[in-house]
């Protein structure tokens, strides 16, 4: 499609985030909360939604909503009470799910996201929560459905965004930041794979000079990052595909193809069932006391957004290393345990960015899996800083080895046992350096002559001469030295 | 063998050697037996009931028994029980088996009371005569032709006809009142949250209670003590604690007691229920008691309100029989639509259905406010009338049912005349105070006529003194 026709219409998208909450138990039963399992295992009658049980409040995942809550400047509802959401599907065990409609937990906030125009405010409607369904299997070969109920009543809050969401990318970069909250905060794992994390969207557009906005369609189905954006930017230029041929936006839930990368109409919401919400009477309505949320606000981790704050502010560190220490909760809070142990946080942080990243991926590695103490890392980068090895041979050997103990051998060691101490006693280096400006006269000329690149190349032969122990610093200036004289 | 009145007089015979608990569990069987032409019981737990008689005679003469020996207990078919049928006289149950023991059973259990059967009622306690069960009506042991009351009507008959000393049952809106009424027992609707719901098959959740029947005052207080109190499982139970209702205080005051006036007089109250009921507040008045009448404003606005919220929550409470985890589902079924259709259509009786659609009805999204939200509204009116003339009065009398037990199909094809059934005994589950039925006389063909007396919430145990002193009197 033609851009200038694009650039007419402006798209406006709010999501729904579900967020399976990483609680021990149900959100109203005892069972286990585990993703997984053999089929049907964690059912109690209560999930089962047998006759005659009854529900009763997971407290943890009451916290959990609360701390997303707070992280996102919510005002926290502490007179909230549950709703009854009416339906039948054969994965939904009492008929209706048990949501809140009326007097949601956190109410109102925002998120703050990053885009390449700069910061932007996305405001929240609201947050709830509410128990998942089972889920249906069709397996290949069979004629029936079957049901696994081990995910029915696992705790959800529900994120809702206001329509202030202007296109793919910033609805990408808003998921990408709750999944960062909510890890950060402990609350669910956020993996959108596994579907502990996932987002349906609203997405609608209208002509640029328009009073109101355009019919929304409600996008599901999409399991990664990429395809929230890829499903979001199919369906803004479907709907311009429409309207510019003459054709009217019904109101309807799309179906997101991972395969295709299209949507495909599931059903109008005209013919959707009535819900008929009302208030849970089988549960008392929530009081949080003020002492209760001010435990809670006291608990609470510190969260992205503050550690860029105090890693740009406290430790001088550049935003663009900021923000790649502060995209991983483990790797920022591995960062600020080495800087509990150096001064020198610009290394630090290039340590982080660059070889123990490289590391990790070459090992498909997580953070969490590093083995090596902060104190450790910050050892090794106070050998190097002292001249005793240099960056390349800590990189290389020390750091490998280092992981490999676990942290107990000590850097020195390791550095002295695998000969690696660097030489920076001159009279070491300067017999050596004589020797290889003796080897190559011609090149000692044309550095005389001007061409003073060829100090490279000097370094080179000194350090494969003392096998990369001479001290990179003394080496240069005593080449220096002999080629000027 | 004697026909007890009260588990003390039980408990006196066991204590002289006349009886032991297995013969007299012996002779609650013979007289289920008997009386099986009344069709109280969905199942009888011969074996069961025997054994643990057997274990309880074992424990007496350890002295180790708990405080129910020798209490012979038979339970509504909506309550769960262990590894035991559960069907609330429906046929969506079939073949139903409960995985769990409501607390209140469990209660009873834990003090040693022994479970004789279950016992048959309206189908999901819907019902004010017992003629809506899938098992077919239960008659009433005075005049056969005629109904126990509902929708506990097995529960009431299992006391009137001596199969059992004492029943559980539920009052949602006046199933246990209205039935014992009809069947010359005593019973109660204790305030609501005051026995856990854990257990009991909920029909409308904001309105449930565990409800008793038994023969004598004392029985139903200390059934009453030992089942109240904080539930883990029900966290909409009351954590107040449980007095001593076994230990009924003295009525030493001259009682302060109001009557509604306008609900005695209607012209749908029965001749004979008006005077005796006009004659026991005379009575009262005589003894120096401050007797006064007071008006109700909204007697015109309850019916109408309790059906609006029950069936809404019934709706919601009942969407769970599917037909796809448990119970019945239907053979004819080849979709997901159709087996919900069907299953649905099949399974559940027809008052059922009705107040499911009506409930559904009223929660959509286009009457929500005109049906739902307004009768919330008038539920709070209704409670905060109620309290008030409760703040100025220690109880309020009424008669318990308009009428003595009606014919078996007197209103059939008539639900709204068999819903005036419940007239009186709804308002006390639309504010969530306690009220009980007792026994207060007979109409000219012999057929028990019930007074009803309403308290404050958690007044439990001065409504049972005043109970006893009236039962004194007669």
């Amino acid at each position: 499609m033609d851009a200038s026709i694009f650039e007419k219409y402006q798209p406006v998208i709010g999501l729904e985030v579900h967020a399976q909450l990483s609680t021990n138990s149900k959100i109203f039963a005892s069972d286990v909360n585990e993703f997984g399992e053999l089929p049907n295992t964690n059912i109690s009658v209560i999930t089962l939604g047998h006759p005659g049980t009854l529900p009763k409040v997971n407290k943890k995942a009451v916290e959990f909503a609360v701390r997303m809550g707070m992280a996102c400047g919510c005002t926290i509802n502490q007179n909230s009470f549950f709703d009854r959401k009416n339906y039948f599907y054969p994965d939904l065990p009492k008929g209706y799910q048990t949501t809140q409609d009326k007097a949601p937990i956190c109410i109102g906030g925002s998120i703050t996201i990053k885009t390449s125009e700069g910061e932007k405010l996305i405001r929240l409607n609201r947050i709830h929560l509410e128990d998942d369904a089972g889920k249906n299997l069709h397996l290949d070969g069979e004629v029936d459905t079957l049901v696994d109920y081990n995910r029915a009543g696992t705790p959800l809050i529900e994120i809702v965004t206001e329509p202030d969401i202007r296109s793919s990318e910033e609805a990408y970069a808003l998921l990408a930041e709750i999944r960062k909250l909510v890890r950060y905060l402990d609350i669910c794992d956020g993996n959108m794979e596994e579907g502990s994390l996932r987002c349906d969207a609203n997405v609608s557009v209208m002509l640029k000079d328009a009073k109101e906005y355009g019919k929304k369609v409600e996008v599901k189905n999409m399991n990664s990052l990429r395809n929230v954006q890829r499903a979001i930017d199919f369906e803004i230029e479907r709907q311009i595909g429409e309207i510019e041929k003459g054709n009217t936006i019904y109101s309807e839930t799309r179906q997101f193809d991972t395969v295709h990368f299209t949507t495909h109409g599931m059903r109008t919401k005209e013919e959707l069932n009535d819900y008929r919400y009302f208030p849970e009477p089988d549960l008392q309505p929530m009081r949080l006391s003020d002492a209760v949320l001010e435990k809670i606000k006291s608990e609470m981790p510190a969260l992205p957004q503050a550690l860029f704050k105090k890693f740009v502010q406290q430790y001088g560190l550049p935003e663009y290393d900021a923000n790649v220490l502060i995209d991983v909760k483990e790797m920022a809070l591995y960062f600020e345990e080495v800087c509990n142990h150096t001064q020198n946080y610009k290394a630090a942080a290039n340590w982080m960015t660059g070889p123990i990243k490289s590391y990790l991926n070459e090992l498909t590695m997580s953070m969490d899996q590093l083995s090596l103490p902060p104190a450790s890392l910050a050892d090794l980068i106070a050998l190097v800083e002292s001249n005793k090895v240099s960056f390349a041979m800590a990189n290389q050997k020390i750091l490998p080895a280092l992981i490999e103990s676990n942290g107990n051998t000590k850097a020195l060691q390791i550095a002295e046992s695998l000969n690696l101490i660097q030489t920076s006693d001159s009279n070491a280096i300067e017999p050596i350096v004589m020797e290889v400006l003796a080897k190559f006269p011609d090149k000692v000329k044309e550095y005389k002559g001007g061409k003073t690149g060829v100090l490279q190349m000097f370094m080179g032969e000194v350090m494969k001469a003392t096998k990369g122990k001479a001290d990179p610093k003394v080496t240069t200036s005593i080449l220096k030295e002999k080629l000027e004289a | 063998m004697k026909r007890y009145q009260s588990l003390s007089e039980v408990k006196s015979d066991l204590s002289a050697g006349k009886i032991s608990c297995e013969s007299l569990t012996n002779y609650y069987l013979e007289n289920i037996e008997k009386k099986k032409h009344l069709n109280v019981y969905h199942e009888v737990y011969t074996e069961e009931a025997l054994q643990k008689a057997k274990e309880v005679d074992a424990k007496l003469k350890q002295g180790k028994a708990g405080r129910l020996a020798g209490m012979v207990i038979g339970i509504k078919d909506v309550l769960c029980h262990k590894g035991h049928g559960l069907q609330a006289s429906s046929k969506i149950l079939d073949g139903f088996v409960s995985q769990f023991t409501a607390s209140a059973v469990q209660r009873l259990m834990d003090e040693d009371a022994i479970i004789i059967g279950r016992q048959n009622c309206d189908e999901f306690a819907m019902g004010s005569s017992n003629e809506n069960s899938a098992f077919g009506p239960v008659l009433n042991d005075i005049d056969n032709t005629r109904v126990p009351g509902g929708s506990s009507g097995g529960s009431a008959v299992a006391v009137q006809a001596d199969t059992c000393l004492a029943s559980l049952g539920s009052d949602t809106g006046g199933s246990v009142r209205q039935p014992a009424s009809f069947c010359g027992t005593i019973g109660l609707k204790p305030t609501y949250s005051r026995i856990s719901r854990y257990g009991l098959v909920a029909y409308a959740s904001s309105f449930d209670t565990i409800g008793i029947f038994a023969r004598s005052i004392e029985d139903t207080a200390l059934l009453l003590e030992i089942m109240s109190g904080a539930d883990e499982y029900d966290s909409t139970v009351s954590t107040l604690p449980v007095p001593a209702f076994s230990k009924l205080p003295e009525l030493n005051k001259k009682l302060s007691i109001c009557y509604l006036e306008e609900g005695i007089s209607s012209e749908g109250v029965n001749e004979e229920v008006r005077e005796k009921t006009r004659a026991t507040i005379d009575w009262l008045r005589a003894q120096g008691h401050d007797v006064k009448p007071v008006t109700f404003s909204y007697l015109d606005y309850i019916l109408p309100t309790y059906y609006i919220l029950t069936t809404a929550e019934a709706s919601s409470n009942l969407s769970r029989f599917d037909g796809v985890k448990y119970g019945y589902r239907s053979p004819n079924a080849h979709s997901l639509e159709t087996l919900y259709k069907r299953t649905r259509s099949e399974g559940f009786g027809i008052e059922v259905q009705k107040r499911i659609m009506l409930g559904t009805f009223v929660l959509s999204a286009s009457y929500y406010d005109a049906y739902y939200t307004k009768a919330q509204k008038v539920r709070r009116l209704i409670k905060e009338e109620t309290d008030r003339i409760l703040s100025e009065y220690d109880f309020i009398l009424l008669p318990t049912a308009t009428t003595t037990a009606f014919k078996l199909g007197q209103h059939a094809g008539d639900e709204l005349s068999m819903y005036l059934a419940d007239l009186f005994t709804v308002q006390a589950n639309l504010v969530g105070i306690p009220a009980m039925s007792i026994p207060n006389g007979t109409d000219k063909q012999g057929l028990p006529i019930g007074l009803q007396i309403m308290t404050k919430s958690f007044g439990e145990a001065a409504m049972l003194s005043f109970a006893d002193y009236l039962l004194r009197q007669q």
